[in-house]
């Protein structure tokens, strides 16, 4: 974990940018000691933060659609994820039976 | 050490023209060339780092791209961090949507899968599972960790988390709070929070299981004539006495004053640590000729150096 500064300068992003995200809570560092105290998972979202904006043009009222979009299918991938985890432990036959079940893809 | 930047190594600011950058570098490559100081290995190492520095530096293209973090000091390309493995990973819940949106989503699924079951069995009960946990990390203050502490931990979309912090918890200690995860599907029960502490340390506190110790500088006259000191604790500084006679590692104990459990509170230890302060001060080194001249004392005694 690391504080603002120093996250500042590893990322190259202006204070006054930073500030306008973390307000728009698309970045949730932890408030500690005065400052702002950034983990690792915070760094990374930063970091994709600003190749969305600087890398792909994208401006701040599509990057609010974008990482919406993109929490949501964290979201579900970990859903999913639960779900197989919870079928990996049952017995083969209803591992077999699911998969029977399962339909195809119409197209 | 903190690695330096080439920045730094060369002794310029972050804005240094190109003009200003090549001044600096020739001025220190002279300086620290190996050549120019045989035998020397630290002016060698020096000088590496001031080459590497250059090199950088004075290459527009490499200069920009040390600036936006891709390569590192010694123009090795840094190891690129993604976001994915970490949305996916313990900590990614904090940027998740909560609440009714996508669990909805699921639910529904459930049911639906629920009925299909109901129909089957009949009067059967539908699908119901326990929600998941979900994680996060918190980091708090040394002495949040020695007296306990409320904290609030704020998340995207919910409700902020409010995390009673324990006196004497431990850096990376995990605290669950039950049914602050997940919730459940079809009736079943919400998941548990699981939070993992870190504690930062602190520049002159350390803790030993409920004790905390501290090394507390004394002057030489507050040493050998005893005196009334301020010491910083946990709970706030309190006065102590230095009993006269005291030394580098005297070691006194403040009662309490360690980790605060209640009832059975660890104590402080303040280790004192003699400081000269000015030591080029005429009247002492004079007062001092005088002593030493009168009084044979070897503090390495014991040591096989007589």
């Amino acid at each position: 974990m690391i504080g603002l500064d120093e996250l500042l300068s590893r990322v190259g992003v202006e204070r006054q940018e930073l500030d306008r995200w973390i307000d728009n809570r698309w970045v949730l560092p932890q408030q500690h000691a005065g400052g702002w105290v950034f983990h690792e998972v915070d760094i990374a979202r930063v970091e994709l933060i600003v190749e969305i904006r600087r890398e792909f043009a994208v401006d701040e009222d599509g990057l609010s659609l974008v990482l919406g979009l993109l929490d949501q299918v964290y979201g579900l991938r970990r859903q999913l994820r639960r779900l197989c985890d919870a079928l990996a432990t049952q017995p083969e036959e209803v591992r077999r039976a699911i998969g029977r079940a399962l339909p195809r893809d119409p197209l | 050490m903190a690695t330096q930047t080439p920045y730094e190594v060369l002794g310029v600011k972050p804005n240094a023209s190109a003009a200003e950058i090549r001044k600096a570098y020739r001025k220190l490559a002279k300086e620290f060339h190996p050549d120019l100081n045989p035998g020397k290995p630290a002016a060698e190492a020096r000088f590496k780092a001031i080459s590497a520095a250059n090199d950088i530096l004075s290459d527009p293209e490499k200069r920009a791209r040390y600036d936006r973090g891709e390569i590192d000091e010694m123009g090795v390309e840094r190891p690129r961090t993604y976001y994915r493995p970490h949305a996916e990973g313990a900590q990614g819940w904090k940027y998740q949507p909560h609440g009714e949106m996508d669990l909805g989503d699921l639910d529904d699924l459930f049911a639906a899968f629920g009925s299909a079951q109901g129909r089957r069995r009949r009067g059967g009960e539908g699908f119901m599972a326990r929600g998941g946990d979900r994680r996060y990390s918190l980091t708090i203050d040394f002495a949040e960790a020695a007296t306990g502490a409320k904290k609030r931990l704020s998340l995207t979309e919910a409700a902020p988390l409010d995390v009673t912090i324990p006196p004497g918890l431990d850096d990376g200690q995990v605290l669950r709070l039950r049914g602050k995860g997940e919730p459940g599907f079809g009736g079943g029960p919400a998941g548990d929070a699981l939070i993992e502490v870190h504690v930062a340390p602190h520049p002159f506190f350390r803790r030993e299981g409920d004790d905390i110790h501290v090394e507390l500088p004394v002057s030489l006259a507050e040493a050998v004539l005893g005196a009334r000191v301020s010491v910083p604790t946990v709970t706030g500084p309190v006065t102590m006495t230095i009993p006269k006679g005291s030394d580098t590692g005297t070691r006194l104990r403040l009662r309490g004053k360690g980790v605060q459990k209640k009832g059975k509170e660890g104590d402080e230890y303040v280790t004192l640590k003699v400081v000269i302060g000015d030591s080029g001060d005429p009247e002492l080194a004079k007062f001092l000729e005088d002593w030493a001249a009168r009084h044979s004392v070897d503090p390495r005694r014991g040591m096989g150096v007589a």
